[in-house]
C-alpha cells in the first residue's frame, strides 16, 4: 500500500516535471516516466493485459517516436 | 487514512488528467503541447480502469481449472482501455508528423510567432 | 491573462468534478454485464483469457473500426511526409562492431518473443497489439542499430494489406455460414489448448501482423532524411 502511494507521488512529479521543463527531450524522457508508472499501477489493479500494451507502445514507441520527431525540428522551446 | 485509502487511485488520475490540460491551455510550443496531449490520455485510461476494479479480485483469466470466479475484476473496461491505448498512439504519430511540417514551413513552432505571421 | 482563465478555469473544473468522483465507490461491481461475460464467457467462445473473448467475440466490431483508425493514421503520415526529406544531412558515424553484432544477435530472439505473444493470445495475457508492439520495437532496435539497413517497402505494405483483408473476409464467411458478421463459426475445441476458441487465434495472428508492420513503416516515414 506504502507502494502505491510512492508510485502515484512519483506519477504526479513526473506529470510536473514534463510540463515545467524547457529542454524538450528532458520533457519526453519526464512523461516516458509517467507511462513506466501508468504501467506498473495496472498490474496492481489487476490489468496484466493493459500493463503489457501500455508499457510495449506507451513507454517505448511513443518515447521513439517523440525523440525522432524533435530530431527533426528544434531542440530547445522556443 | 481510510479515505485516503480509497481514492488515491482517483486522485492520482484525475491530477494527471488536470496536468495534461494545463499544458495544452498555456504552452507555446507546439510539442509540448503535444506532450500534454499524451499525458492527459494517460491519466484517462488510468481513471478507466480504476472504476472497473473490485475489492480483493484478481484477474479474469481462467489459468487453472479449480479458480475461483466469484471474485474477478470487471473485464470490460480492460478491452475498452486496450482500444484506447493504441488510437493515443496513432493520434500522437499523426499529430508530430503535421508538426514537422508546420516547422519545415513557417521555421518555427512557437504559436504566438507563426499566429503573427498569417495575418 | 490567460495563465489566470486557465487556472479558474481547471479550479472550477476539479470542483465539479470531485463533487461527482465522491459518489462513485471504490472496489464495488458496478455492471452486470461483465458478471455475464465472466459467468458464460468459457462456454460460448472457449477461450480462458476472458478479455481476450471481450475484444475479439463479444465486442469485435469495435476492433474492426480500430484497425481501421490505425491504418488511416499510418497512411496519413505517410502522404503528409512525402517529398520533405533531404534538409542537411548529418555526417552519420558507422556504428561499431560491438553494437552491430548484438543488435543482430537481438533481434531474431525479439520477434521470435513477439510471435509467441500473440499466438497464445487466448490462453495467457497477451493479444495482437501487444505482440505487434514487440514486433516494431525489434525493429526499432535495427534502426538505432545498425543504422544502414532499411526494410524493404513492399514486404511491409503486403503484410499489412493482408492482415486487414484476412480480418475482414473472415467476418464475411461468419455472414455466409450463419446469421451475423464476425460468428464464430469454427469448432470450440477443448480449453487451454491452442487450437480451440474457434476463429479468435485466426483473427489475432491477422491483427499482430498488421499491426506489427504498420508501426515499424510509421518509424521507417519519421527518420527517412534521403
Amino acid at each position: 500500500m506504502i507502494f502505491v502511494f510512492f508510485l502515484i507521488l512519483l506519477m504526479l512529479v513526473g506529470a510536473v516535471a514534463a510540463s515545467i521543463f524547457r529542454d524538450l527531450i528532458s520533457a519526453v524522457i519526464a512523461a516516458a516516466l509517467v507511462s513506466l508508472a501508468a504501467a506498473i499501477l495496472f498490474y496492481f489493479l489487476q490489468a496484466p493485459d493493459v500493463a503489457m500494451a501500455e508499457a510495449a507502445i506507451g513507454a517505448a514507441l511513443t518515447t521513439a517516436i517523440f525523440i525522432i520527431a524533435i530530431r527533426r525540428t528544434k531542440r530547445y522551446e522556443e | 487514512m481510510g479515505f485516503l485509502n480509497n481514492y488515491i487511485y482517483y486522485i492520482g488520475a484525475f491530477g494527471l488528467i488536470l496536468i495534461g490540460l494545463y499544458t495544452i491551455l498555456v504552452k507555446h510550443n507546439l510539442i509540448k503541447v503535444i506532450v500534454g496531449l499524451g499525458i492527459l490520455d494517460t491519466g484517462v485510461n488510468l481513471f478507466l480502469i480504476s472504476v472497473g476494479y473490485i475489492t480483493k479480485g484478481t484477474a479474469p483469466i481462467f489459468s487453472r481449472p479449480g479458480i475461483d470466479s466469484e471474485h474477478m475484476v470487471d473485464p470490460v473496461p480492460q478491452a475498452l482501455v486496450l482500444t484506447a491505448i493504441v488510437i493515443g498512439v496513432a493520434v500522437l504519430a499523426l499529430a508530430l508528423s503535421l508538426a514537422i511540417r508546420l516547422y519545415q514551413h513557417y521555421g518555427t513552432l512557437n504559436l504566438r510567432k507563426i499566429r503573427e505571421q498569417r495575418w | 491573462m490567460r495563465r489566470i482563465i486557465s487556472i479558474l478555469l481547471l479550479v472550477i473544473l476539479a470542483f465539479g468534478i470531485s463533487l461527482s468522483l465522491a459518489k462513485i465507490p471504490f472496489g464495488t461491481p458496478k455492471t452486470k454485464v461483465g458478471r455475464y461475460y465472466i459467468d458464460e464467457g468459457i462456454e460460448e467462445t472457449g477461450a480462458t483469457n476472458i478479455v481476450t473473448s471481450v475484444v475479439v467475440n463479444y465486442r469485435g466490431f469495435d476492433t474492426l473500426g480500430e484497425v481501421t483508425v490505425l491504418f488511416i493514421a499510418a497512411i496519413g503520415l505517410g502522404a503528409v511526409l512525402t517529398g520533405s526529406g533531404g534538409e542537411e544531412t548529418r555526417k552519420k558515424q558507422p556504428a561499431s562492431l560491438v553494437l552491430y553484432t548484438g543488435c543482430r544477435l537481438l533481434f531474431p530472439l525479439i520477434l521470435v518473443f513477439g510471435t509467441y505473444i500473440f499466438i497464445h493470445g487466448h490462453l495467457t495475457p497477451g493479444g495482437g497489439f501487444q505482440g505487434g508492439a514487440i514486433i516494431a520495437s525489434g525493429f526499432l532496435l535495427i534502426y538505432l542499430g545498425c543504422r544502414e539497413r532499411r526494410i524493404s517497402q513492399r514486404a511491409s505494405k503486403l503484410a499489412e494489406s493482408l492482415g486487414g483483408l484476412i480480418f475482414v473476409v473472415i467476418g464475411l464467411l461468419g455472414l455466409v455460414f450463419g446469421s451475423y458478421f464476425l460468428l464464430n463459426f469454427l469448432p470450440k475445441g477443448t480449453a487451454n489448448a491452442i487450437f480451440s476458441a474457434g476463429i479468435i487465434p485466426i483473427i489475432y495472428i491477422a491483427i499482430g501482423f498488421k499491426v506489427g508492420s504498420e508501426l515499424a513503416s510509421i518509424i521507417d516515414n519519421l527518420i527517412e532524411e534521403s
